[in-house]
């Protein structure tokens, strides 16, 4: 795996619960990772300014100000990647957290090994991508991390960068949310698909001309996705 | 014709209306009928007996005038005697005119002559008129007899009903005997008598259809409340629970309504209360689930951070920190299903239903390094084909696991066959072993709460695995049935319906049932 920066990551951890939030410290920073812990939702802004995160856990039962409001504040400022820790795994709250702009989420209790793994998904940059990629009017350069649809910049999420990314470099093949999960989320089980699909619904929103009708990514039924090879 | 046959069967049987309207008819049809009939069978008499008792006195002066006849003619002479009696008739029937209501007939004599009877009559008068036992009645001797007869007339038309009166005449001369029979006609009587019938008829089937119409209206006023009623208390099932009765007035129909809307009151705050109870229960074990979660969050990292760096503890923290952290999973797994059950007795889970075929859930289930590692061999049936159900993936997926777990885990059979099979109307993925079987009712058992086979509980697990399965497998409109033979092995049958189908027989048969 490459890394952006040579740079200890810094992962910002928000939760309530001291004794929580010191434990996740304890074991980031045994992963070699930099942390900072706040509390309460209304402090998390500040916070966010000053230790510049990598990425951000949050929990969603916070006091001050409630998760899902601080994770559409967060992304209202940055595309930083944010995991939410929460304790239900079958609540509308999961859906409703990712479509303010989460790009992934865990439920507790978790393994170490399995959260370690979710955010190093997250830090990694795409390393399927080694030269800037041409398709169609779509220019994905991995270096800047950037995209141009038509010589306008997009702005995506590196999650939605890393999907799209993946869709776009090997079109011939439709790709199964379960196989997503693996390759953009770093899921070794099988994981809960309307990440994929939430992810989805957001990605064509920023890149397609309608969403309702995909000229670059085609929803196969049943299946998954796939890139529609451009006509030249 | 059986259709309408059934039809009417059928009305009878759901129709109250129709039961009481049709019984109505025909029990006031017999009592009028019966009341017709007595009194016709009155009037008949009342006519008949007036006309006899006038018949009888008008004959009795006709005999007297034809025995003072007789008395007078004193000739012996056969010749004579018999112009007399000729002479005798028509002036008996000529005496009324135009106006005379009886035929004569005039018998006799008897002695003089041994064969034949001459017979003078006043018409043509059929024989079999006067009937056998008034004849010999009248031959017998003096004194004057009646009988009701039919009167017929030779070339006339049908008979009609008559009233017979003979006397025995006498001729004193030669002391031969006569038989005079007045026949009056009871043809006016008749006719009266058919006015009545008629208008009887009329007058009862009339009655009849307006009892009948009656029986309907008044029917229908106490069963229109009842289907009413009825009505109000499907919609109240169907779930309305805020369906009630129009009460008006004081009437049984009212008191009936004003008692299924207290029935309906409190059914439905006893529902109300019970739905409050629940959703209560739900959010409690919501509470419970992530007060608990974190907690267990962050004992759960902490043991792995013990248990990641045993090799430097000394052996006795080095274990503890082992069965801390297996502990900690298992009270995890505990948790986890406790809270699923919890929610399937809250009947709040849900399915995230899916496209998905159980043959490659087979297939990838028994890939499972599990089971490699505990040298178990898995057979696969029945999964080169796909079967496709509508269902929740991770569900299946668990209750399959569950399933393979529990045959490596329990049976201790070095062999676990899992077979995929399909009709039209579902899917079934059976899984067997050939190790430790069920006994007696344990098949029913395996799926009780915390049951385990083993009492000893020496293999782990929270017991409640199958439980859930089950649920799992309803929550699809499908079932989990196992069965087995001791010492021979055991099967879990799962059977989940295809989208159109229904789970009713499973489409692998069991080998153990």
């Amino acid at each position: 795996m490459s890394y952006r920066r040579t740079k200890r990551d810094r992962v910002l951890v928000v939760d309530d619960d001291a004794s929580l939030a010191e434990m996740l410290t304890i074991v980031l920073e045994g992963e070699g990772l930099t942390t900072a812990v706040c509390r309460s939702g209304d402090r998390v802004m500040g916070a966010f300014a000053q230790f510049k995160p990598d990425v951000v856990l949050l929990d969603l039962m916070l006091p001050g100000l409630d998760g899902m409001s601080v994770c559409r504040q967060i992304r209202d400022k940055s595309a930083v990647p944010i995991i939410m820790l929460t304790a239900k795994s079958d609540t509308p709250d999961v859906v409703a957290g990712l479509e303010a702009g989460a790009d992934d989420y865990i439920t507790k209790p978790f393994k170490n090994t399995e959260l370690v793994a979710r955010i190093r998904a997250r830090l990694r940059r795409s390393d399927q991508l080694v030269e800037p990629l041409l398709f169609g009017d779509i220019v994905l350069d991995p270096a800047g991390h950037t995209v141009t649809r038509k010589g306008e910049p997009l702005e995506l999420t590196p999650l939605e960068f890393d999907l799209l990314a993946c869709l776009l470099g090997d079109p011939s093949q439709v790709f199964t949310r379960e196989t997503l999960l693996q390759k953009v989320w770093g899921y070794h089980h099988p994981g809960d698909t309307k990440l994929v699909n939430v992810h989805m619904t957001r990605l064509r929103s920023k890149i397609e001309d309608d969403a309702e009708n995909p000229e670059i990514i085609r929803t196969v039924r049943g299946v998954g996705y796939q890139a529609i090879t451009p006509t030249p | 014709m059986g259709g309408l046959m059934h039809g009417f069967a059928r009305i009878w049987r759901r129709s109250l209306q129709a039961r009481v309207v049709t019984s109505t008819i025909i029990l006031s049809g017999l009592v009028i009928g019966l009341t017709g009939w007595a009194l016709l069978h009155d009037v008949a008499g009342g006519l008949a007996a007036d006309r006899r008792s006038a018949a009888i006195a008008e004959a009795r002066s006709g005999f007297e005038y034809a025995q003072t006849q007789l008395d007078a003619a004193v000739d012996t002479e056969p010749s004579v005697q018999s112009q007399s009696l000729t002479q005798m008739v028509d002036s008996l029937t000529r005496s009324r005119g135009a106006q005379r209501t009886y035929e004569l007939v005039l018998e006799g004599p008897f002695l003089s002559a041994d064969g034949e009877v001459p017979v003078r009559t006043s018409a043509a008068i059929a024989p079999g008129s006067l009937t056998e036992d008034l004849t010999t009645a009248v031959r017998s001797g003096p004194g004057t007899f009646w009988r009701y007869s039919d009167l017929s007339l030779l070339g006339g038309s049908e008979a009609a009903p008559s009233v017979v009166v003979g006397s025995q005449l006498r001729a004193p001369g030669s002391g031969d005997t006569y038989a005079l029979f007045y026949l009056f006609s009871l043809a006016e009587q008749q006719d009266t008598l058919d006015l009545v019938r008629r208008a009887l008829l009329l007058g009862g089937l009339a009655m009849v259809l307006m009892v009948g119409g009656v029986a309907f209206l008044v029917s229908r006023q106490v069963l229109d409340p009842v289907r009413m009623a009825r009505r109000i208390a499907e919609r109240y099932a169907s779930g309305n629970l805020e369906q009630r009765m129009h009460v008006s007035g004081e009437d049984d129909i009212a008191r009936l309504s004003t008692s299924f809307n207290q029935m309906a009151a409190s059914l439905q705050s006893q529902i109300r209360r019970l739905e409050n109870l629940s959703r209560l229960q739900q959010r409690f074990v919501s509470d419970v689930s992530h007060e608990l979660r974190t907690p267990l969050t962050t004992v759960q990292m902490a043991s792995e951070v013990l248990y990641d760096s045993r090799d430097r503890f000394d052996p006795l923290t080095a274990r503890s920190a082992e069965l801390l952290k297996r502990e900690l999973d298992r009270f995890e797994s505990l948790l986890s299903d406790l809270l699923d059950l919890s929610r399937f007795d809250a009947g709040a889970a849900q399915l995230e239903l899916d496209t998905i075929d159980l043959a490659q859930v087979a297939r990838q289930a028994a890939d499972d390094p599990g089971l490699a590692r505990q040298d178990i061999e898995v057979r696969l049936v029945g999964v080169d084909r796909p079967a496709i159900v509508e269902a929740d993936i991770r569900r299946i997926d668990r209750i399959v696991r569950n399933l393979l777990t529990n045959a490596a885990k329990y049976s201790g059979s070095p062999v676990i066959e899992i077979e995929v099979g399909q009709n039209e109307q579902c899917v079934t993925l059976a899984v067997r072993d050939f190790g430790i079987g069920l006994s007696g009712d344990e098949n029913l058992r395996v799926f009780d709460r915390f049951w385990r086979a083993d009492p000893a509980r020496t293999q782990g697990g929270t017991g409640l695995g199958l439980a859930i399965s089950r649920e799992d497998a309803a929550l699809h409109g499908g079932t989990l049935q196992a069965w087995g033979r001791p010492g021979e092995g055991s099967e879990f049958i799962l059977t989940i319906p295809k989208p159109e189908g229904s789970s009713k027989a499973p489409a692998v048969t069991s080998v153990y049932a």
